[in-house]
């Protein structure tokens, strides 16, 4: 993995732990990855990969009973892990924001849009005068397609999607080098969702910004994102281009995630592909690779040792024992062509 | 304003009419249902017949019970209470002049003193939520909630005012005081405070200490409860964690972010609890002799005051209702879902 001014984001070796009753549960497990400068990433995997508390990970926002057991993660340069508070606070919102599932419920329902917006300016920047602060609001709303006179409305009074973009808006408005949207389209309409997606995009070619696209939905994810994570049970499988991955998935768990979802051309005939297998519980997680008891590749191998993250080809990192070589591998390697 | 939000209040108006209407029928019902009648209370068992049916006369009692009852409501409606029916005949709007000020002079403190313990102890309980300070407070507001008033009274007494004497036992003020003390509205407090009394004026506040505190402690438990249940699920909402997503203090989203949203709940418990209040008012008045409402509502109930009960509850209603559409007005202002 590269380390030069592209990479806005470095996460080295990044694990996150629940402490319950049953015992620690490894919701992120040695997680490796870069997030380049203006880039769309998408985050994908099933319910409960941990996508999510990955993508806290990355703002520090892992609340007990969780907690960060190990790893770095390095953002522009500086080491987050080593923030105290003050200096994580001025971190999210000035450098990274965050967008949520439910537009509903992620703005104060006793606040006004501009409220929001000017608290946001004001707590970072103490002493911007008020109306720059609301010049800056308004200049802003209108880049994102949100009328001037909505400024003065409730939460409760915009649809969803302009609610959506409220939340963009609190992101940009500080001008963050990174947003992560986490399920963010999910509740919307698909209508809704396309023009978001859309925004998303203009918003990252005007603002210049990166984006982590955390999402359970494939057809979101290639349709918006520049490169792909695809993420199970608190690893990351697969990592690469949107278009090698969608056209030559290499781990099992990836082709078998891209064989499930649904076609409108599905004819009659053909069934839709299930995986076989739940994900594990990940209190106790399967030795090894987490997927080897699901996987239809799997060898005696795979239950005993677990794959590194490997580069295969520049640009495509899997995390795989079909790729890489060990001395008491059963099969040999299969190598990538470029 | 907007309409919808005037169409909100005025609607909110008109219905306080007809909950009050339902609430002094109720009571001009059951106390004629009530076994007793002013005229064998005031006159005693052995009274001739004819005297009494003179005296029932007299005060119209002796007309269908409808004819009361529309004389009766068209009394409330003009303020004109008439006069009790027993013990004197005076002219209800004088008692309650005096014992209307001293009910609330006894309640005031009270609610005061039971919303800001009780929110500020519920948002303390749950910002240390689980903590061992979480668990006293949660321990003391049921400890208050199920103690009934009377008992809790008389413990404050016995400590208070017998075994360490700092305290007064019971009344308004000090007996010998009354003498040269003149009321002029009713509410000690502030006459005292006019006349420049501040000899009376101590005696007032520290006779009221301790009613008030039972009364207002009495009520805490549901406070602290409902505060802290609604802090806890406020700090878990998806703003408050999307503003620490952006850097907000926490501080801020505690007190300002939080708080703001629990006073929603809050305020409606205020107004339901006023209710509660003065029916606890009742029980505290008979428990340190208070010559308020409460004891004359007592007092007149035995009596089968007819006239004197129903004026004192139909002030009552009156209150809880204004307090209640208050608080709707309030609602209306904190939380813009009504507004708009």
């Amino acid at each position: 993995m590269m380390s030069n001014d592209k990479v806005l984001v470095q996460v080295r070796n990044l694990s996150v732990n629940y402490h319950t009753r049953l015992g620690p549960v490894s919701a992120v497990n040695d997680v490796s990855f870069d997030i380049y400068r203006g880039e769309i990433l998408g985050l994908v995997g099933e319910s409960g990969c941990g996508k999510s508390t990955l993508g806290k990970a990355l703002m520090r926002m892992i609340m007990p009973p969780a907690k960060i057991s190990s790893g770095a993660i390095i953002f522009d340069g500086e080491d987050v892990m080593k923030f105290d508070q003050k200096r994580l606070r001025d971190f999210r919102g000035r450098r990274i924001s965050m967008i949520f599932q439910d537009p509903m419920t992620s703005l104060n329902p006793v606040q006004r849009v501009d409220e929001h917006l000017i608290e946001a300016i004001q707590v970072h920047e103490p002493k911007t005068v008020l109306e720059n602060a609301q010049e800056r609001v308004r200049t802003l709303i209108g880049r994102l397609g949100i009328q001037e006179r909505r400024l003065r409305d409730y939460p409760h009074q915009l649809s969803g999607g302009m609610r959506q973009r409220v939340m963009i808006g609190l992101g940009l408005i500080l001008n963050a080098d990174l947003i992560i949207a986490d399920e963010a389209t999910t509740s919307l309409d698909v209508i809704v969702e396309a023009k978001l997606v859309d925004q998303l995009r203009e918003i990252r070619e005007e603002f210049g910004l990166a984006i982590l696209v955390i999402t359970h939905n494939i057809a979101l994810v290639a349709e918006i994102a520049d490169r792909i994570a695809v993420m199970y049970a608190g690893q990351i499988v697969e990592l690469g281009d949107i278009t090698n991955i969608f056209d030559n998935p290499l781990h099992p768990y990836t082709i078998g995630l891209l064989s499930s979802v649904p076609s409108i051309k599905l004819d009659d005939h053909e069934e839709l592909y299930k995986m076989s297998g739940e994900p594990p519980n990940l209190t106790h997680p399967p030795s090894g690779c987490r997927f080897h008891p699901r996987c239809p590749e799997a060898m005696p191998l795979c239950s005993r040792f677990c794959p590194n993250m490997e580069e295969v080809v520049p640009g495509r990192w899997v995390h795989c024992w079909l790729y890489q070589d060990h001395p008491q591998k059963e099969r040999s390697t299969i190598k990538v062509k470029a | 304003m907007s309409s919808s939000l005037r169409n909100f209040l005025i609607t909110r108006i008109f219905l306080t009419i007809p909950m009050i209407w339902i609430l002094i029928t109720m009571v001009f019902i059951v106390m004629r249902i009530l076994p007793g009648d002013p005229i064998r209370s005031q006159l005693g068992p052995k009274v001739s017949e004819e005297q009494a049916m003179a005296l029932r006369e007299r005060l119209g009692l002796n007309r269908p019970l409808y004819v009361q009852y529309f004389d009766f409501l068209w009394k409330m409606v003009t303020l004109d209470f008439g006069t009790a029916l027993t013990q004197g005949e005076r002219p209800i709007i004088d008692e309650l002049g005096e014992k209307l000020p001293a009910t609330i002079e006894l309640t005031v403190p009270a609610m005061i003193f039971t919303a800001i313990f009780g929110i500020v102890s519920g948002a303390y309980a749950a910002e240390k939520r689980k903590k061992t300070i979480d668990y006293g407070i949660r321990l003391f507001s049921i400890a208050v909630y199920s103690i009934p008033i009377f008992f809790m009274g008389l413990v404050f007494q016995i400590i208070f005012s017998v075994r360490i004497p700092i305290l007064p036992l019971a009344g308004r003020m000090d007996t010998l005081m009354m003498t040269n003390f003149r009321p002029i509205t009713h509410f000690y407090v502030l006459d005292s405070i006019l006349q420049g009394n501040w000899a009376a004026f101590r005696s007032c506040i520290s006779h009221l200490i301790l009613p008030s505190l039972t009364l207002g402690l009495a009520l805490t438990g549901v406070f602290i409860r409902l505060t802290r249940v609604n802090m806890i699920e406020m700090l878990q909402a998806d703003f408050i964690t999307a503003g620490r997503a952006r850097g907000l203090p926490e501080r801020r989203l505690v007190y300002k972010h939080a708080l703001r949203n629990t006073f929603i709940p809050i305020l409606t418990l205020i107004g339901l609890q006023f209710a509660i209040l003065l029916a606890g008012a009742v029980l505290t008045e008979t428990t340190f002799s208070w010559p308020g409402m409460g004891r004359y509502l007592v007092d007149r109930i035995e009596l089968r005051d007819y006239t004197a009960v129903q004026a004192t509850i139909g002030v009552f209603a009156f209150f809880v209702a204004i307090i209640s559409l208050a608080m709707d007005f309030l609602y209306a202002f904190i939380d813009p879902r009504i507004r708009y």
